[in-house]
């Protein structure tokens, strides 16, 4: 899948490109230096829209927002996807030749008629019309996402329905031209790279290929499970039907990070045994049976981590661990030489040079060439390759080289927790600029910018409740409730609230959320929560 | 000013598909930042100064960080950033005004009305540099809350201390009055026309216009080459070129009269704006349809409130007549103009500060190149002329550039405009064609009053000369020659009774008051030059400052960005050269 | 793949410097001519990453045929310029530019490379004589970092950071005119009403130790502050997925500030808050 794995384009070309569209992502507070070479484009002239249901910081700076119900991406991208159509504006020589499937998806998308659109989005006929239009008629234009896309229950469809425009309009595999999704975490690309993912080794091989496994029992000497596992989400059920009895979690806080935290809670403390390998003490950490202190790892040991644009850096140890807190590289070395296997003490480099033998996308990417270069992109087979701007070039190639690309026909689905009389507002959850996940990290300086655990409110809806700024409200979802600190604030709309994730402590708000997840991604719902408030006398 | 905000998320009212859409970013930020100065002026003008508030609305309206606009409301002496009384006089004390007796009347408010303020503070009255009504030997200029700005001239210290306890003021200036005879002048013709558009059109006015749109751009340009007119400015530029190089430009334009003048002793523009309005915008209007420019702006120094005011209504009068608009003359062309008012910023005039001053920004220069005819006002090819140079142009092209090439010496051609003042028996605008020595203008304004001491040429960018230089023609080659500039056309003579110190460290602070500040050697420079003259008018070592301004020169001239550090010693060095400090 | 980068070779033209002919690609500046010739050239306010603002004027060379001297950082080089960087004009310029700063502005904190040019140029701040000193209280307004104006040269090199060179925030600006003139929030309000969002990309550009962190600020005050016991390491910032280069400064095992490399085409030495100042969970406050 084009876009799955990692960002198509680097970050130098979205200043030079012509169009951006920002969906789903409030990349000045989430991403602030992705967004400072988006500004570069913006001013060198590139049009901007925005996509989101909050006119965030970043939608400000765009020319059109467009400010859709929350959960109702896919019926905007199937809505812009007819209209392309409709309107004549496909790459028909790209569709023909590089991609497959088109009539059945333009047949899927033939009843998202921009009248559809707008009463399914909330978004006015003529805006989504202009987008459409716009891309399509760009020279170059970047699409690039966060988490607003990725943390639905449908966030893959989510996903695939904005490569369907791309694929329609041929803005891919171009300089200038890509699909842009902006990772959460320093490194969980490199996690995807390294495959930390249920169905891939290292390297996106497949665990299912038995070409790809064989060269890692070669060289590790061990069967390697030809079955994919289970993703978080997966695993979490897996804990409530009792076939996972215990767990090793390392740098991982789910007691608060997943959606319905309380569930969460029950099942790490139903476990017969947890193990817990972080650098503080988290609220999970707290229910482990075993706390292993480990180092942090972009400071107090070597390794590496790759970027959104695939690029791969070298970290180096700044600090010595406090303690007796250990890199996670030889906690794992000590714990395999416990278990019998004699790894020795591996540098980060020598487990490196391993992974450049067995993943080809790795192998010119020596820690020298690392430092001296300022990293590398992959894919880099080699020492002599200077690494990889953009992805997807060969769509381009004549005769294409692999199978076409093919169109995804995906349906919309209303969000899974629907508004009703008792839960009338819709709750949305993201990042704020000085905050982290769930804020262990980023409460470790004393930031003049922080707001704290708040939720903000639309002042008309503030006022409706009789809500002045700072009361403290309730606010009740279909799986529980938490007080907190009520903001009226500009950029929201009657009907839509917004909380920060970063401050569990103040009020969390993964007590309310939905754990409902994507099948094919394993993400849960974050973003669509159904709630009632109401003030709380003090 | 801002008009009425077209969504919630520009102060306007909520819709519910407000709610769902919003039009704005970063594009239209930069197409509206230029809304920002007359904004200011707006809030300026009808509650007298610029509050946190009002400046944190006029930032939301326009998309832009408060700092910045806030920046840019500090560079203006004429916006208030802090709670000011609602008429504020600014009292000129500049070097002619001063030649008269200023500072008596600086002495007297002080006593009155107690210190002078300084920019941002709340006192009633400031010392304000030249006014530009030098002629009539004092000068003040009223900023009233809620009514517009007003000039008086000649004024009194207690004219001063009525107005600012009274809290009103009229208009009071006294007419510009000429010790000639107007009946064969050129530029002078029409003094009183005040923006009656018969009066103009019955002395050939137009007719300019009428034949630039006959001939077309090429052959346009052909007779302003042909004429051989020099900018009226200062820097004396061959405006042939400019023309040439900007209607050989594609795309979008512009043309800019530079209506700044604000160089100490400078007034002939403001007599020529107040006087004889339609040959200004005559000039601007050929300038614009055989450029290729739509838009015309008119840069108008802050101060100037009678010209603004005549300016209006003759641009109002040119749209009616079908002069300026989308159809100039039935001809199908479309050209505008608009004023913008300068603030109290001497630099703005300054052309590409003004550029910046035009587009919301601080009125800071750039640095050239780019020159203005290849990347000017909003980056576009622009044509920038001083009022005067223009004022000329419609006789270029009615009579013909060979015509007007006949008046004045073969290098400096045309009628000029001399302000003379100082102590001189009449003091004015006087024109002579290029030519005319410094005696003959002094003697047409009714010679010196007692013996001369020196005189200024070329305003506070110029230079001293003495008696002994009196007969040197005042032409661009011949004042070049002698290493000296014609500026502006400044003449301020000084008798024995002035202290020639006073006028030399006014000078001095004058640069150090208005140097914008963005580079070191004006920033830092014309303030330690000031403090020099002053050690040395305190009996200092003189040896030792001299050496100390003679670096500053150095520095000053060499490596400034823009013309006012580089002319910020011209004068000071001139004075020591003649022994006059 | 077909369409890689279109950029195509730029043509080079040639300039003199100094007598010696360079060949640099066309759009380079004079003082890329100069450091192609060898040439040494001050700076002040110049700055890879941002936009040449053209203030300082230490950077200026001698262009035969120009009246003046022209500022090497900016002024774009033009085939067959004849280039004079170091001429008795060109000194006698710096020498006075160095001087007029050093007369009004603390320097004491300057980069190094501003100390080895005032010694080149044999800078005497007293020749100017007594006169304005900028005279300001130190701003503590947070505890990230501090700003102290006495240091402050009018370089704009942050104006342009926090604005439109990186960062878009427009938190401060120049407010004032003249040798008035400061970088200030709208109407000074502090920084924490301001819009400053904390990134600390002013910091980093800053040249005079005008803007500087505050656990820098507190070690000097104590002094305490042991550049030759510091060491730097490079790593990627933790917080998010763009992948920021961040060179941790540390002295005796805790981190005393952090910046990022300017030649890095991921940050250009901008960061966002949480890069820049979000260590602190690595480190316990010290007692
Ligand atoms: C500090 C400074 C102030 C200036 N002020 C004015 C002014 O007030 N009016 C003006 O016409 N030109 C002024 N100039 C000159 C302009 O930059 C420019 O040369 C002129 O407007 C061009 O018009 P001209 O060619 O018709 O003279 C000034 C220049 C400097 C350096
Ligand atoms: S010379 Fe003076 S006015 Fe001109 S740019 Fe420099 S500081 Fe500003
Ligand atoms: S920290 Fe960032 S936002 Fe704040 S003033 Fe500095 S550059 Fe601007
Ligand atoms: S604070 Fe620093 S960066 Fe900003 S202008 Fe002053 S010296 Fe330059
Ligand atoms: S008006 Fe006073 S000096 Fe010109
Ligand atoms: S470095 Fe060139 S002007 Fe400052």
């Amino acid at each position: 899948m084009l876009g799955a794995g990692g960002g198509t384009s680097s970050y130098e070309e979205i200043e030079s490109t012509d169009l951006i569209v920002l969906w789903g992502s409030n990349a000045r507070n989430a991403h602030p230096i992705f967004f400072h070479h988006l500004m570069k484009g913006v001013r060198n002239g590139a049009k901007m829209f925005a996509v989101d249901p909050r006119r965030t910081e970043s939608a400000r700076w765009a020319d059109v927002w467009l400010g859709i119900d929350v959960g109702s991406d896919i019926a905007l991208a199937n809505t812009i996807a007819r209209e392309i159509i409709a309107a004549g504006l496909t790459n028909d020589e790209f569709i023909r030749h590089s991609t497959s499937g088109f009539d059945e998806f333009a047949a899927s998308v033939e009843e998202w008629t921009l009248e559809r659109g707008e009463e399914v989005t909330g978004v006015p006929a003529e805006a989504i019309r202009q987008l459409a239009h716009d891309y399509a008629t760009a020279e170059t234009a970047q699409l690039c996402w966060t988490l607003g896309i990725t943390e639905h229950h449908n966030a893959t469809d989510n996903v695939l329905s904005l490569i369907n425009l791309a694929l329609l309009t041929g803005h891919v595999g171009r300089y200038g031209s890509g699909l842009v999704p902006i990772r959460g975490q320093n490194n969980v690309q490199g996690g995807g790279d390294m495959g930390a993912l249920p169905n891939k080794l290292p390297g996106f091989q497949d665990v299912t290929n038995d070409e790809h496994r064989g060269k890692f029992e070669a060289q590790w000497g061990v069967d390697v499970p030809a079955e994919p596992g289970w993703h978080v989400t997966q695993m979490f059920d897996a804990m409530e039907r009792g076939d996972i009895r215990a767990m090793y979690i390392i740098g991982e806080n789910p007691a608060q990070s997943e959606a319905d935290s309380r569930r969460t809670i029950d099942l790490l403390e139903g476990l017969d045994f947890l193990v817990v390998q972080d650098i503080f003490l988290t609220k999970t950490a707290a229910l482990a049976d075993v706390v292993l202190p480990a180092a942090a790892g972009w400071a107090e040991s070597d390794g590496t981590a790759t970027s959104s644009e695939r690029r791969v850096q070298v970290m180096r140890k700044a600090l010595d661990p406090p303690g007796e807190a250990k890199d996670d590289l030889d906690i794992l070395s000590l714990l395999a030489a416990e278990m019998g296997h004699g790894w020795g003490m591996p540098t980060a480099e020598e487990v490196w040079d391993e992974l450049r033998s067995l993943s080809p996308m790795h192998g010119g990417m020596s820690y020298r060439r690392l430092e001296e270069l300022g990293g590398l992109q992959w894919p880099c087979p080699d020492e002599d390759h200077p690494g990889t701007l953009f992805l997807h070039g060969w769509l381009w190639e004549d005769p294409l080289p692999r199978e076409p690309a093919p169109f995804s026909s995906v349906e919309w689905a209303p969000p899974i927790d629907p508004l009703s009389d008792e839960y009338p507002m819709r709750l949305t959850t993201g990042r704020r600029l000085d905050g982290y996940n769930t804020g262990v990290q980023s409460g470790g300086y004393r930031s003049p910018i922080a707001t704290g655990g708040v939720i903000d409110l639309d002042p008309v809806d503030a006022a409706d409740l009789g809500v002045s700024d700072g009361d403290v409200v309730r606010v009740t979802s279909r799986r529980g409730h938490i007080d907190v600190v009520a903001r009226h604030r500009d950029g929201l709309r009657p009907g839509l609230a917004f909380m920060a994730i970063h401050w569990p402590d103040d009020a969390d708000v993964n007590t309310l959320t939905l754990d409902a997840w994507d099948p094919k991604s394993g993400t849960a719902e974050f973003k669509a929560t159904a709630v009632r408030i109401e003030p709380v006398q003090r | 000013m801002l008009g009425i905000p077209d969504s919630r998320w520009h102060g306007g009212e909520r819709t519910a598909g407000g709610d769902r859409v919003a039009y704005g970013g970063f594009h239209r930020a930069a197409a509206r930042r230029h809304l920002l100065l007359p904004a200011l002026h707006a809030l300026q003008d009808a509650i007298g100064w610029v509050s946190h508030g009002a400046l944190n609305y006029v930032s939301e309206r326009l998309d832009l960080g408060p700092a910045e606009a806030y920046g840019v409301a500090t560079f203006y002496d004429l916006i208030a950033t802090e709670h000011a009384p609602p008429v504020v006089a600014h009292v000129c004390d500049d070097i002619a005004c001063l030649a008269k007796g200023a500072s008596r009347i600086v002495d007297e408010l002080e006593a009155a009305l107690g210190p002078a303020g300084e920019h941002g503070d709340a006192a009633p009255w400031k010392r304000s540099p030249c006014l530009g009504q030098c002629e009539k030997g004092s000068a003040a200029f009223i900023q009233c809350a809620g009514a517009s700005a007003r000039s008086i001239a000649p004024v009194t210290a207690e004219q001063v201390i009525d107005i600012v306890t009274s809290g009103s003021a009229d208009d009071a200036v006294a007419p510009t009055t000429s010790a000639q005879d107007r009946s064969d002048l050129r530029l002078l013709a029409i003094l009183d026309d005040e923006g009656d558009m018969g009066l103009y059109r019955s002395k050939g006015g137009y007719e300019g216009l009428a034949r630039a749109l006959e001939i077309g751009p090429a052959a346009s340009v052909a007779e302003v080459e042909a004429s051989g007119i020099r900018g009226r400015g200062g820097a004396a530029f061959p405006a042939g070129i400019k023309w040439r190089a900007v209607t050989e430009h594609e795309g979008v334009k512009y043309v800019v009269c530079n209506a700044d003048e604000s160089e100490p002793g400078t007034f002939k523009d403001r007599v020529l704006l107040e006087g004889d309005p339609f040959a200004v915008i005559e000039g601007l209007t050929i300038a614009g349809v055989t450029t290729g420019a739509q838009q015309g702006y008119l840069y108008l120094r802050g101060e100037y409130p009678v010209a603004f005011r005549r300016l209006s209504e003759a641009l109002e009068s040119a749209r009616e007549a079908g002069l300026l608009g989308p159809d100039i003359a039935g001809s199908g062309r479309t050209f505008d103009i608009e004023i913008r008012r300068g603030a109290g910023a001497y630099i703005c005039g300054e052309e590409t500060a003004l550029f910046n001053s035009i587009e919301g920004f601080r009125g800071e220069p750039r640095q050239k190149p780019p020159f203005p005819t290849d990347a000017g006002l909003f980056g576009r090819p622009t044509l920038v002329n001083n009022v005067e140079t223009l004022a000329n142009i419609p006789a270029i092209l009615r009579d013909g550039g060979a015509a007007y090439a006949e008046i004045g010496t073969a290098q400096s051609t045309g009628p000029k405009l001399f302000c003379v003042s100082g102590n001189v028996a009449s003091p004015g605008v006087y024109e002579v064609e290029f030519g005319a020595t410094i005696r003959e203008l002094i003697e047409l304004a009714g010679g010196v009053d007692g013996a001369l001491r020196a005189v200024l040429i070329g305003g506070a960018a110029g230079s001293f000369v003495d008696a002994s230089q009196l007969d040197m023609p005042l032409t661009f080659e011949d004042t070049r020659a002698a290493q000296l500039g014609l500026g502006s056309g400044v003449i301020i003579a000084f008798n024995e009774s002035i202290d020639m110190h006073t006028i030399v460290a006014r000078i001095a602070d004058f640069f150090g008051e208005e140097s914008c500040g963005l580079c070191v050697p004006c920033r830092v420079g014309t303030v330690r030059q000031h403090e020099s003259l002053v050690r040395i008018s305190e009996g200092g070592d003189r040896a030792a400052e001299l050496e100390i301004l003679d670096e500053l020169d150095h520095v000053l001239r060499d490596a400034s960005v823009c013309g006012l550090g580089q002319a910020a010693s011209s004068a000071v060095q001139s004075a020591i050269r003649l022994g006059l400090i | 793949m077909i369409e890689q980068r279109i950029s195509p070779p730029k043509t080079r033209i040639d300039v003199t410097v100094d007598g010696s002919t360079v060949s640099v690609p066309e759009g380079s500046t004079l003082l890329d001519a100069c450091n192609a010739a060898g040439a040494d050239v001050p700076t002040l306010c110049y700055l890879e990453t941002l936009t040449p603002i053209n203030s300082c004027r230490a950077c200026v060379v001698e262009v035969e045929g120009s009246r003046t001297l022209v500022p090497a950082c900016s002024r774009v080089a033009e085939p067959g310029m004849d280039v004079q960087s170091d001429s008795d004009r060109v000194q006698r310029a710096r020498k006075s530019v160095y001087e007029l700063l050093a007369s009004a502005v603390d320097l004491s904190l300057a980069e190094p490379e501003t100390v080895r040019q005032m010694e080149r140029y044999d800078v005497d701040p007293e020749r100017f004589g007594e006169g304005w000193h900028r005279t300001d209280e130190v701003k503590i307004q947070d505890d990230l970092y501090i700003r102290d104006y006495d240091k402050c040269i009018m370089c704009f090199r942050c104006v342009a950071a926090c604005g439109p060179d990186a960062q878009n925030t427009f938190a401060i600006d120049t407010a004032g005119r003249g040798l008035n003139s400061t970088i200030a929030t709208e109407f000074d309000v502090s920084l924490p009403e301001s819009a400053c969002v904390y990134c600390g990309n002013c910091v980093a550009v800053c040249p005079t130790g005008a803007l500087m962190f505050k656990t820098e600020y507190d070690l000097r005050t104590s002094d305490d502050w042991r550049p030759d016991d510091q060491h730097v390491a490079t790593t990627v910032c933790s917080f998010c997925g763009v992948g920021c280069n961040l060179e941790l400064h540390v002295q005796d095992n805790r981190i005393v500030k952090v910046t990022s490399p300017m030649d890095h085409s991921v940050t250009e030495g901008h960061l966002c808050i949480k890069g820049r100042f979000g260590w602190g969970y690595v480190q316990p406050e010290p007692d």
